[in-house]
């Protein structure tokens, strides 16, 4: 079978909703030149007006995307760093989103702003290290974050084809990520549907992007202890499938979430208020994070640090399996 | 005749307006645009159907010039379910898509890209549909906006800028806050930039034509710097706040130049009287169906929230 990486997933998602329907179009910084490869051949492919290289304007070309959705467009926004979503963050949550409710469903904003390589991308420091993704969830914008490279083709068609705005993470832990993939199963992902990665019967860690990798790795290393660790793939952050997690916590009664958000608010603490309030569980649920008010700091050590990782994980998965 | 309708209808409405803030069945207050309304009528004299506009906080004028339905204006204002918005947007994001007002915005600024991106989305959808969006002098010092000009000049997009300068951001003098000139701004993104009487609506249209004929033949972007008079307080909380930024003198010589008495001036008086009882007729009835219409029901407070609410569980 063929191996598909994550990035070229999102390459071929792009290249397909392009083809199939004429009102798509990418915009973004050196998207001609394709930087980040998500654009490699677009521009060759779809030439100037469907591959628009902008200047560095974030937040002008953020509403001009707004403007040509109300126009009937499907734009679709490339952000070269994660960090400059704090740019745009009013040009997102408070013009693109609130523009249905405001005008009482008067019209649609169907634009997807597209981040490969969130979250840490090793040695790029504090600036270009964050991985956002709660902020958005937080003000109700819908926002994914694919761990595979199927579900980074399905989802990113999904969200190009909703009708709302959709912020769509690729994290950089998960850009290397190749698959062996059958091309002709390739299909749209839906939004708000979660994924049982591996099943178990022990303890649900929820994980999502590139730390459904990790979390899978944690499940091996416990099932040689007789350990039976279920990994449970939200997908998308905002909606939540909180039916999904509902089944999957039912089952094992017990619950981790491992999160590359900072703690406070993050999407990991939502996650152990929707346990607290709904679930029966046989432990207290534990969480693995970035710190409180986390920055990255630059040396690898360091960066390393601050960031949720395996080891933490299996200590979490331990902990609540001792507890009563 | 046309024009002096406009005027005469934003002004009676706005006032009619400040009224119902004072009286209660506005809440939250209103940015009344009085003394501005020739810039509205001008410019949207001269566009076409499919034409579209953006507008301010201070966005009333702009609405009905572009021929919003006045009940529906003011049932929103008034935040009621007949509302050009279903009472979901208020006074500051008044909205009719069917007539191409794509919106209010609140955000000083924030429209102008809006504008741009919509203006070349509808000439890269075949259509020939030229934009025209408001801003106030306060908005010549948000970047984005700055950002969009040049977004605007680069892809010669068809869209119209109109700075409606009236002196004040609030209570910033334009003089303490912009540097260098509003017009060489624009200018030094190569988009021709104009400065137009903002308070008679003939130069307005004059210029407005002008501007409408370069940008449906391709020529891109202009520039329309209207110097106005805000005859009114920056909102309605000012009429108790009583601030003292203007001087009573300063506020006695900027009403002196009124765009509805410019444009009176132009009819005979008997038109004149036969116009302005036609608008106390459709704003009596207009009050009429605002005040009668129901309020939203609390159950629906985020219907429309989503597009596609469907992937919500």
């Amino acid at each position: 079978m063929p191996k598909l990486s994550y990035l070229k997933a999102l390459n071929r998602a792009l290249g397909d909703e392009l083809e199939r329907d004429p009102t798509v179009f990418v915009l973004g910084e050196d998207i001609r030149a394709a930087a980040s490869n998500v654009t490699a051949g677009l521009f060759a492919r779809f030439g100037p007006d469907r591959v628009l290289d902008t200047p560095l304007s974030e937040q002008a070309f953020t509403n001009f995307a707004t403007g040509a959705a109300l126009a009937g467009m499907r734009p679709v926004i490339e952000f070269q760093i994660p960090s400059l979503l704090f740019l745009v963050f009013e040009q997102i949550a408070n013009q693109a989103h609130k523009f249905s409710l405001m005008t009482g469903g008067q019209c649609k904003v169907p634009v997807t702003y597209v981040v490969p390589g969130s979250g840490s991308r090793t040695g790029w420091a504090g600036q270009h290290s964050d991985h956002p993704y709660t902020l958005f969830a937080h003000v109700g914008v819908k926002t994914v974050v694919p761990a595979t490279p199927a579900d980074a083709y399905g989802l990113l068609i999904s969200a190009i084809r909703d009708d709302d705005p959709v912020v769509f993470f690729a994290p950089s832990g998960a850009l290397g990520v190749r698959d062996d993939v059958d091309f002709s199963t390739l299909a749209p992902v839906p939004l708000g549907v979660g994924r049982v990665v591996r099943g178990g019967d022990d303890v649900t860690v929820v994980a999502l992007g590139h730390l459904v990798q990790d979390a899978l790795a944690a499940a091996d290393e416990l099932a040689g202890l007789g350990i039976s660790v279920e990994v449970f793939d939200p997908r998308t952050v905002y909606p939540l499938d909180v039916e999904g997690l509902a089944a999957s916590a039912a089952k094992t009664r017990r619950l981790v979430v491992i999160d590359d958000s900072n703690r406070t608010s993050g999407f990991a603490a939502e996650i152990l208020a929707i346990a607290a309030e709904r679930f029966d569980l046989d432990a207290p649920p534990r969480r693995v994070t970035r710190p409180d008010g986390a920055v990255l700091p630059f040396a690898l050590a360091l960066d390393r640090a601050v960031q949720p990782g395996r080891d933490q994980l299996v200590t979490a998965i331990h902990a609540v399996l001792e507890e009563q | 005749m046309n024009l002096y309708r406009t005027v005469r209808l934003i002004r009676r409405f706005e006032e009619r307006a400040v009224e119902f803030v004072r009286s209660g069945e506005i809440v939250g207050g209103i940015h009344p645009y009085i003394g501005q309304e020739a810039i509205a009528a001008g410019v949207c004299a001269p566009l076409t159907d499919t034409d579209v506009i953006t507008s301010t906080h201070r966005g009333h004028g702009h609405v009905l010039a572009r021929g919003a339905d006045p009940a529906r204006l003011l049932a929103e204002l008034m935040g009621r379910e007949t509302g050009l918005n279903k009472g979901r947007g208020g006074s500051m994001h008044a909205a009719d898509f069917g007539l191409g007002i794509l919106g209010a915005n609140a955000i000083v600024g924030a429209a102008g890209s809006i504008a741009t991106g919509a203006a070349w989305a509808h000439r890269r959808l075949g259509r020939d549909t030229v934009a025209a969006t408001f801003f106030g002098d306060g908005a010549m010092n948000e970047g984005m906006l700055l950002e969009a000009f040049n977004l605007a000049a680069l892809w010669q997009v068809p869209v119209i800028f109109v700075c409606e300068n009236n002196g004040y951001a609030t209570t910033m003098p334009v003089a303490s806050a912009v540097a260098g000139s509003i017009t060489a701004r624009a200018e030094a993104f190569g988009i021709p930039a104009v400065t137009v009487d903002g308070q008679d609506p003939e130069k307005v249209l004059e210029a407005t034509t002008v501007a409408v004929e370069r940008a449906r033949s391709g020529q891109g972007p202009t520039f329309l710097e209207c110097t106005t008079y805000r005859f009114d307080a920056h909102h309605t909380f000012e009429h108790r706040a009583r601030l003292t930024y203007r001087s009573t003198e300063e506020i006695s010589a900027g009403r002196s130049r009124d765009p509805v008495e410019i444009q009176g001036a132009r009819l005979a008086a008997e038109d004149r009287a036969v116009v302005d009882a036609e608008v106390e007729a459709l704003l009596d009835a207009a009050a009429v169906i605002a005040l009668g219409s129901a309020h939203p029901d609390p159950a629906a407070a985020l219907e429309f929230l989503y597009a596609s609410p469907e992937v919500l569980r």
